[in-house]
């Protein structure tokens, strides 16, 4: 039996938690104040994701970034693929805030879209 | 061929380009930095000194003397902040009473006007925060704050209007002496020249031996400062000194031409003539030494220290002449204190010696007077309205801290000697010297610099040489 | 002169949500003055997640969140300047104001809310001695540079201070290729959120040093090195602990200072422990119809409750303005007393008369207090207490009083929070 202590990522609270792994998997889990920890705790301890957000250079306009987000959590593995897929992407304007610009992102199946708007 | 090449672009360098300005001669002001104003000259107490302390009979005294009676009009000519606020010479002891009146004897003896000792009472009634310590005072009512930057700079931006050619990022790395003229060769370049001369502060030494024989040792003594906000600018009114030891004028206060309060410097011997780091000792020392002139300095209102070098003579008097075995090198050599405010005077005298050899015409077209950057907090509500209407850039807000708006700042740029670097911004508008020290308007001011410059953003510096602001684009190194 | 019923300086987040709350209260006749290009203040450049988990209900990034804010501003067809500085407020509500587009002009208020927010402490308000090479930024000027125009600051950087801001720019800077090498914090605990410990530092495996500062600084025209120290308990650094780290960047998140120049200048009273103004129950400063929110009046953690807050104050203007004869009755006034453990509480005072019916106090603890009790008294007796697992200095709290448990008590009164052990 091992004992893991994590701090959930979900929400600003990041409730300390501790999650009790025997031969079969996951026993227990403690210290959450929500469904979503208990989830986090889990996928942490099997499947670590995270959102990755980042930035993007824009067509022909020099000093400005687009920021962006992956629409869901990336293997956490795959986070410096991400963010190198995205060195040499560049956007055109109008993007609109939710565009993707990029779907599949380092093979994760998951597309990477713009945070805000910007007309021009 | 030029007449006369200048080595150095500080105070002092500037008010000889200056005053050579009035003749008909090819100037030249070489400049190691990129800018003016880069060493000795850019950090110091900005004191234009009564001159009481100076030992009588020295070059230092007859030049603090005349440099400090010339600063008002120099100030007005030029557009200068200058402010005459008095200096107050502090005595925290009975015992030290005697020094206090060899002093102002001392002073007297210098022709320093309007000298007198006064009592703690009448201290405590011009400065109510005084130390309890103090005893006494010699009150010097021609003593004066400037600012050192605007005084460079405005000596130097009026030498090249009139002429005078300024080269930076020029280090001299060689002088040889031909027949009737030298051959000065930097590392951009040879240039000839008639005459020399050698106004490059804690370098002159170094300066002087690439020619001369009879060889000059300084020594880099280094002064660090702590300067507080606007807020604790009215703290003092008058400079504040203490009674000065054998290492110089020792601890002052004083407000600065600007409203801030500035308390310094410490005087610490160093090999690196580029050691213009503050150290916890320095740091520690000056706030110890400020409390015997001052009570109640709020140092939480401190938003930045610096420190800076100055070049010392063994000899402890300016070595301004011409090189006893080189004929045509004109020394300005250990221009340490009162040298900011002996500057204008050492213009003139070294002015003299060169024209007593080259007997220049003197030109009718002289331009002795220079508007500075537009100070908009300066200006009335009405004059601000004018301006903002005819130009609108100078209702857009750069620096907030210190209200420094985007046409201050072009300004800054398109001038004679414009601003190249983030420093060479702050130094003439201000923008980045108040109490965020440019976290806000830094991204902002580089923006200008790389639009009205056409750089890249890559390229800008905070001062020139390698020191770059941003490496890459994102993601580069990925 | 042009008089706008109210006048809001700052078009961040505290500006935007109190003038939403305040148009969804009433107030037609707004002006909000934002002296960026665009609105949204700092959450422009804050592209990372963890905004509106409160307010929306889902996990948004700044910009995401400015927009939703943005959009409502449009949508109500609320007034804004973009460009625009305020140079002065008097007293009597004439503020000047400059912009590229307005010019320099005045317009009158009869309703003020402060929204200003923060600005950031520098190298020099710490007196961290050595050379002044370029390299050295505060976090949020870096996150400005490599967030909204894409430059970065340096390759090989060293981070001071384990506030939010210094944990979010080590993540961002290593996503952008660099080599954060090291996070050094003066206090024994993390300023930070703990998730971003989580997701800014252990995920990068880069090592947080507590107990640790800055004590010298090498290279004379760009950064070289930092040397570090260990500090004892009295801040101080211990000989023989010094490490020197080569880096090219140095990152300060060593505080934010609300920005209240022009507060003072006018005459808002200021409360030394936050820095921003001192505030009634209505988030009304001692100036009648001047009202303050958002990290201008002290620094916040969570964006969402800026916003809780600047609704707050967006309300109490719209009802100042109804009927301004609603006076605070001095005598009925009940002073907040931060008691042992708390830094401080805002609101200051409260009037009851004019109290909704439920008011968030919000506070924060001197230090790390784990299984401890928030404890009201009133006039030394105990009204209440409530368990906390857990109280941070760098997370902000909150308790709730009902009007009606407040109005019933007897008057003068002063209010006392503190922390108690369990």
């Amino acid at each position: 039996m091992t004992r893991k202590e994590l701090i959930c990522i979900r929400c600003p609270l990041g409730c300390a938690m501790e999650v009790i792994i025997d031969d079969e998997g996951i026993r227990e889990i403690k210290g959450n104040s929500c469904k979503r920890g208990e989830e986090y705790a889990r996928k942490e301890i099997t499947d670590p994701v995270r959102t990755v957000t980042s930035t993007v250079r824009i067509l022909g306009v020099e000093d400005m970034m687009l920021p962006v987000k992956t629409k869901e959590d990336i293997p956490k593995g795959k986070v410096m693929d991400c963010v190198k897929a995205l060195k040499d992407v560049k956007v055109a304007l109008p993007v609109r805030i939710g565009d993707v610009i990029i779907e599949n992102i380092a093979g994760t199946g998951i597309s990477v879209i713009a945070t805000r708007t910007i007309e021009s | 061929m030029y007449d006369v090449t200048i080595i150095g672009a500080g105070v002092v360098g500037s008010a000889v380009a200056r005053e050579l300005s009035r003749y008909q001669l090819n100037l030249c002001v070489l400049e190691k930095d990129e800018d003016v104003c880069s060493g000795t000259s850019k950090a110091n107490s900005g004191i234009v000194h009564s001159g009481v302390d100076a030992k009588p009979g020295t070059l230092k005294a007859a030049l603090n003397l005349s440099g400090s009676r010339m600063m008002e009009a120099l100030a007005l000519e030029l557009d200068i902040p200058y402010r005459k606020n008095g200096s107050l010479i502090v005595c925290t002891n009975k015992e030290a009473l005697p020094q206090l009146e060899a002093l102002l004897e001392r002073g007297r003896n210098n022709g320093v006007e309007g000298l007198k000792i006064i009592s703690r009472e009448e201290v405590i009634s011009m400065e109510p925060n005084i130390a309890d310590g103090v005893v006494a005072a010699i009150f010097a009512p021609t003593g004066g704050i400037i600012c050192p930057f605007e005084l460079t700079l405005g000596l130097a931006e009026n030498a090249a209007i009139n002429g005078a050619e300024f080269e930076f990022n020029s280090r001299v790395t060689n002088i040889q002496k031909e027949n009737d003229y030298f051959i000065i060769t930097t590392d951009k370049g040879a240039i000839k020249s008639r005459m020399v001369v050698n106004a490059a502060g804690v370098y002159a030494d170094e300066v002087h031996n690439m020619v001369s024989h009879e060889k000059v040792k300084l020594q880099a003594r280094r002064g660090n400062y702590f300067l507080l906000d606007k807020s604790a600018g009215s703290h003092t009114n008058k400079t504040i000194f203490q009674l000065p030891d054998k290492m110089g004028k020792g601890v002052l206060v004083t407000p600065t031409v600007h409203g801030n309060l500035m308390i310094g410097p410490t005087a610490v011997d160093i090999d690196d003539k580029e050691g213009t780091n503050t150290s916890r000792e320095e740091l520690d020392y000056i706030v110890g030494r400020s409390t015997l002139g001052i009570k109640d300095i709020p140092l939480r209102q401190v938003i930045t220290s610096f420190a800076g070098l100055r070049a010392h003579e063994a000899g402890d008097d300016f070595i301004i002449q011409e090189a006893k075995d080189v004929k045509g090198l004109i020394d300005t050599i250990g221009i340490d204190s009162p040298g900011l405010t002996a500057a204008p005077a050492i213009g003139v005298m070294v002015t003299k010696m060169i024209c007593d050899v080259l007997k220049p015409a003197e030109k009718t077209d002289f331009i002795p007077g220079r508007k500075g950057i537009t100070r908009l907090f300066e200006l009335s509500f009405e004059k601000r309205k004018e301006l903002i209407d005819n130009d609108a850039t100078y209702g857009n807000i750069i620096c907030r801290c210190e209200t420094v708006s985007e046409g201050e700042i072009r300004e800054a740029i398109h001038r004679p000697l414009g601003a190249k670097s983030l420093d060479g911004i702050k130094r003439r508008t201000r923008a980045g010297m108040g109490r965020c020290q440019s976290g806000f308007c830094a991204p902002r001011v580089m923006e200008i610099l790389k639009r009205e410059l056409g750089m890249s953003m890559l390229d800008i510096t905070k001062c020139g040489g390698d020191s770059k602001l941003v490496f890459n684009y994102n993601k580069d190194n990925l | 002169m042009k008089t706008y019923d109210l006048v809001i300086v700052g078009g961040g987040p505290a500006g935007l949500a109190a003038a939403v709350s305040a148009r969804e209260n009433g107030i037609s006749n707004i002006l909000m003055i934002e002296r960026d290009k665009e609105l949204g203040g700092i959450l422009n450049q804050c592209i990372h997640n963890g905004f509106g988990l409160h307010t929306f209900k889902e996990e948004l990034t700044g910009p995401e969140y400015a927009e939703r804010y943005v959009d409502m501003i449009r949508e109500l067809k609320i007034e804004f300047l973009l460009n625009t500085m305020v140079l002065d407020i008097s007293e009597e509500k004439v503020i000047t104001l400059v912009g590229k587009e307005s010019g320099l002009l005045r317009i009158c208020a009869k309703s003020i809310i402060l929204a200003m927010g923060c600005r950031e402490r520098p190298r020099g308000a710490l007196n961290i001695p050595g050379f002044r090479p370029a390299g050295i930024f505060s976090a949020g000027t870096a996150q400005r540079l490599v967030n909204m125009e894409g430059y970065m600051p340096g390759r090989e950087v060293v981070i001071l201070g384990s506030g939010d801001i210094g944990l979010i720019m080590a993540r961002r800077m290593t996503l952008e290729g660099a080599k954060v090498k090291v996070v050094a914090e003066l206090m024994p605990y993390s300023g930070g959120l703990k998730r971003n410990i989580v997701q800014c530092l252990d995920d990068f495996s880069i090592p947080l040093k507590l107990n640790h500062t800055v004590i010298d600084i090498e290279g004379k025209e760009r950064l070289e090195g930092v040397t570090l120290a260990k500090v004892g308990e009295d801040g101080r650094p211990i000989k023989g602990t010094e490490e020197y780290i080569s880096c090219d960047t140095l990152l300060l998140s060593v505080g934010l200072i609300p920005e209240n120049e022009l507060s003072q200048e006018m005459g808002v009273e200021i409360n030394t422990v936050t820095g921003g103004p001192l505030v009634n129950e209505s988030l009304e400063t001692n100036i009648k119809g001047v009202f303050a929110c958002g990290n201008v009046l002290h620094v916040h953690d969570l964006v969402d409750f800026v916003s809780q807050e600047a609704a707050a104050a967006g309300k109490s203007a719209a009802r100042y303005l109804k009927d301004d004869t609603e006076q605070s009755d001095k005598a009925g006034a009940i002073r907040m007393i931060p008691g042992s453990g708390v830094r401080y509480t805002v609101p200051n005072v409260i009037y009851p008369k004019n109290m909704e019916e439920k008011l968030t106090v919000r506070f924060r603890v001197d230090n790390i207090y784990k299984g401890c009790y928030v404890s009201v008294y009133a006039n030394g007796e105990k009204i209440s207490r409530r368990k906390r697992a857990i109280m941070l200095p760098g997370e902000m709290e909150e308790i709730i009083l009902k009007r009606e448990d407040i109005q019933s008590l007897t008057v003068p009164l002063e209010l006392v929070i503190k922390v108690e052990e369990g």
